[in-house]
């Protein structure tokens, strides 16, 4: 059973041509970055090569044969991430650039609409720096204030006193994973808890929707964001799902070209959604090829893309743990059913950005710092960790590689 | 492969020279790169002849960062303060003895801006005649 996901593994890793291409020292590539931006299969590069081969024109604006069939796979790939996340219409799907920029929408245009004095937004602590500052800038623009549900040392979301956090919270903002310590967070009991106490709920999709199935109806939540490059797509492309009521009455972000109805010199009335949410010429490659990825996602199918992640960090950690005695310390929740493919580690006194130096001269390719998460590592008390994270094409061998890989940096660094 | 990270780098980084404070320093400078969380502080003691006459410096971060801040630190004691100003990169360069990616080049060289600012901002305070 497990040797049979392992070599369906391998067989999907052979689909992304960028895998099977050895360091410039020879090595395999041992790719466990996948957190930070995913490798795309053969077809996603198909998908952005043949767009720009047979189907280049602008959308939404030629009435020639070729404008309408770019038209047409812009909208389709629409379709295809309302379908993805199960939206109730594609018109709630608004492209972006990426999850940053989604967050940046609501917080310009539902923020600036909906907040002000007395008013509070409610994040957490473990949260990227996409999904902080820009509520810190729209609290010291509105005079809202800005609370913070606690994250305990395990890596968990403390939830005790969330009702008294509520009191008050217009916009709930929070990771559905956390891109450093992995943590799941557990939507099914906050979201109702914030919709009770009336406020909107945004959940950072970012390391959630490339890695299992996310269904925004089931979880009733009010925007979720994601980008495209990590989910095996492009970079440059992101969406934001968003309830047509709380889309309809937002005011537009950016303005400009395509996201208008009609123009005069000293008044302007807005295109319907989604369109009003994309002013100038979007990314439409980028779009086409990400809809691309989401058919390629599907098709290996997300519950097993999740179920496979979960048995790689099973094992990832299972043969770490003989290092926990010579000073390896692992982050993150220890139980598995709560955390993502992501595990962040220290090396005895070893720094995390020397350890990813060591790391890579044998192919391994980890992440190292502080993710984007600054205060986070402040309160843990962490200056930087290392960061391995899996993806579909990941093999228990990349594990093993990365095991090997330890074993070389305590040899170096002379580690006990 | 074992020459990536030498014996002498290692040793510079768990038994850092000159690691610590002054109790009087004439020049003093601090900074941090980011990228790492390294951070690096230098403290300069100029005699009246512009010469560095004893050298700390303290902070913590990755071993390329360190060490070469530590190495550093023994390059600079009876530099004249022009001369640390003037300190090349080449120089740091040479004393860690080690291939630098590009990526790791703001840690290699943290100790050397750090050290140079201090020793600038120290100049900025002579009389004209002396610059």
């Amino acid at each position: 059973m497990i040797a049979e996901r392992d070599a369906r593994a391998a067989k999907i890793a052979a689909d992304f041509p960028l895998l099977a291409q050895p360091t410039s020292r020879g090595k395999r590539l041992a790719y466990l970055d996948s957190a930070a931006t995913s490798q795309k299969p053969q077809e996603v590069i198909d998908s952005l090569v043949h767009y720009y081969t047979h189907d280049n024109a602008n959308i939404h604006r030629g009435v020639y044969e070729l404008a309408e069939r770019a038209t047409e796979a812009f909208e389709r790939a629409r379709e295809k991430v309302a379908r993805f996340v199960n939206a109730a219409e594609p018109a709630e799907i608004i492209w972006t650039r990426n999850t940053t920029e989604a967050i940046n929408l609501v917080s310009f245009s539902w923020g600036l609409a909906n907040l002000g004095p007395g008013d509070a937004i409610l994040t957490t602590q473990l949260e990227h720096h996409s999904n902080l500052v820009p509520w810190q800038l729209l609290a010291a623009k509105t005079g809202a204030e800005l609370r913070f549900i606690e994250i305990d040392a395990e890596g968990l979301h403390v939830l005790g006193d969330l009702d008294e956090k509520l009191r008050g919270v217009k916009l709930v903002a929070l990771s559905h994973v956390s891109n450093t310590l992995g943590t799941i967070a557990p939507l099914a009991d906050i979201i109702p808890r914030a919709h009770a106490a009336g406020a909107v709920v945004l959940v950072d999709g970012a390391q959630s929707a490339p890695h299992f199935a996310v269904d925004v109806r089931a979880l009733d939540v009010d925007f979720f964001v994601a980008s495209g490059h990590k989910m095996c797509g492009p970079t440059g492309i992101g969406f934001l799902y968003g309830k047509r009521a709380l889309l309809d009455a937002m005011p537009p972000f950016l303005t400009g070209g395509d996201m208008i109805r009609e123009v005069g010199y000293e008044h302007t009335t807005f295109n319907e959604l989604p369109w009003k949410f994309e002013a100038g010429t979007s990314n439409i490659a980028a779009a086409i090829a990400l809809g691309a990825a989401v058919d390629y996602l599907e098709r290996v199918g997300m519950d097993w893309i999740g179920a496979h992640e979960r048995a790689i960090t099973g094992y990832a950690l299972e043969r770490l743990q003989p290092f926990v005695a010579r000073g390896l310390q692992i982050y993150g929740p220890k139980d598995i059913e709560r955390r993502s493919g992501v595990i962040s580690f220290n090396f005895a006194d070893i720094h995390a950005h020397d350890l990813a130096s060591i790391l890579d001269i044998d192919g391994v390719c980890v992440r190292a710092g502080h993710h984007c998460t600054m205060p986070l590592m402040e309160k843990m008390g962490w200056p930087a960790t290392a960061r391995a994270s899996f993806y579909l094409y990941n093999t228990e061998r990349d594990v093993d590689q990365l095991v090997d890989a330890l074993e070389q940096a305590a040899r170096v660094f002379k580690v006990a | 492969m074992d020459d990536f990270y030498k014996e002498y780098i290692l040793d510079h980084y768990r038994n850092p020279r000159n690691f610590g404070h002054l109790d009087a320093p004439t020049a003093v400078a601090e900074d941090l790169n980011p990228l790492c969380g390294d951070k690096i502080r230098f403290e300069l003691q100029v005699d009246a002849d512009g010469r560095v006459s004893d050298v700390r410096f303290s902070g913590k971060g990755c071993a390329i960062s360190q060490a070469s801040a530590s190495m550093l630190s023994e390059s600079l004691k009876g530099e004249m303060l022009e001369d640390v100003a003037r300190f090349s990169q080449e120089r740091v360069l040479e004393n860690v003895g080690i291939g630098i990616s590009p990526a790791r080049m703001k840690c290699a060289m943290l100790g050397l801006k750090v050290a140079k600012s201090a020793a600038l901002g120290e100049i900025a305070h002579w009389p004209d005649e002396e610059r």
